[in-house]
């Protein structure tokens, strides 16, 4: 059984393709057998944050409207075995994906024997962003602890508890987790941020990862490298926790307190 | 008074951003249920008042509550003070 889980979020540039990158690749340096699938039609970024965008022959789109078999549309990833890579297709035609070719997209990425599915949203509450909720079994919903994005991130919720497969047939929902992204210890200690608990308690969900904000990031994106796959970097650490809980595992949250200072910087200090 | 207001502590702005946060994540929740005519009952009413009276956009408040089982429909309007003699 494959289990579709939905990395989504309402407002834009808060770390979603990011996110997908890295769980995908986190489940799969654990030896799952994992695709993931970009559903920005027009927009396509998930092939530049895995770095294989120059092996992009036929994308989703494709193999819907039947160009394609789904063998000849998915990327193997070159670092990691079990990964594979469904792109998005750069069309403007808005009416590519329908609700019917993806739901047989996914079957048969199901039937190949993948275990997990990611699904890469777009931002917003349209279309792309509606298809690839819809068939979750769960959800990931990104956020940046900041005020447009956390009430983005609910109205997303709401979506999720109406909008999908699961809502409609009553099996009891797609089960939704949080995981905040951007998260700066330092600002939370200052008061001048949102905590993890504030998140929490505003929205009503538990936390599956919080991923300190880092340089790393950038640098990622910049070599096509998803960040997790950087070891030494803390948002990697985070990432790789958040897969373990994914997972099922119980992990304690790191990188959500300030670093202790020394007894020197405290009375020196500011 | 400047100097008092020195060492009196201005709320962060995180907790500013969760008070503000908590409350129109509260209203829009229960917007979520509720049916989808509200809205356009809303206008429309508004549109109504205002023929006789001048009052806010704001003014004018719908909510669905429900009390013992049954559905009630609440409007309040708050009429504005100076437009008695006109």
């Amino acid at each position: 059984m494959a289990e579709i889980i939905v990395v989504t979020s309402g407002k834009g540039g808060v770390g979603k393709t990011t996110t997908s990158a890295s769980i995908a690749c986190g489940l799969a340096r654990r030896g799952k057998r994992v695709v993931v699938i970009d559903f920005d039609i027009g927009l396509r970024n998930l092939d530049l944050i895995m770095g294989c965008e120059r092996r992009v022959v036929y994308d989703f789109v494709n193999v819907i409207q039947g160009d394609c078999s789904l063998k000849q549309a998915l990327i193997k990833d070159k670092r990691i075995e079990t990964l594979y890579v469904l792109a998005a297709s750069q069309t403007r035609d808005k009416d590519a994906l329908t609700s019917e070719g993806v739901r047989r997209v996914l079957d048969e990425l199901a039937n190949d024997g993948f275990e997990y599915i990611i699904c890469d949203s777009p931002a917003g509450i349209e279309k792309g962003a509606h298809l690839a909720m819809y068939f979750a079994d769960r959800a990931v919903v990104v956020v940046n602890p900041e005020i447009s994005s956390v009430r983005d991130s609910d109205r997303i919720l709401g979506l999720l508890a109406s909008k999908t497969a699961r809502a409609e047939k009553g099996n009891g929902g797609v089960k939704e987790h949080l995981l905040l992204t951007r998260y700066n210890p330092r600002r939370v200690a200052s008061g001048e941020m949102l905590s993890v608990d504030d998140v929490k308690e505003i929205l009503g969900l538990d936390v599956i990862g919080v991923v300190p904000e880092s340089p790393d990031v950038l640098s990622a994106s910049n070599a096509g490298l998803p960040v997790i796959l950087n070891d030494v970097s803390d948002a990697s650490h985070a990432y790789e926790d958040a897969v373990a809980r994914l997972l099922g595992e119980t992990v304690p949250l790191r990188f959500v307190a300030e670093p202790k200072k020394g007894l020197f910087a405290r009375i020196f200090g500011s | 008074m400047g100097l008092l207001s020195l060492f009196r502590k201005a709320p962060s702005s995180a907790n500013l951003a969760k008070e503000r946060l908590r409350i129109i994540v509260a209203q829009e929740r229960s917007a979520r249920g509720s049916p989808d005519f509200l809205p356009l009952l809303r206008r429309e009413l508004l549109e109504v008042i205002r023929k006789y009276v001048n009052v806010d956009p704001s003014a004018v408040q719908i909510t669905l509550g429900n009390d013992d089982g049954h559905e009630v429909l609440e409007l309040s309007v708050f009429l504005p003070e100076t437009q008695r003699s006109a």
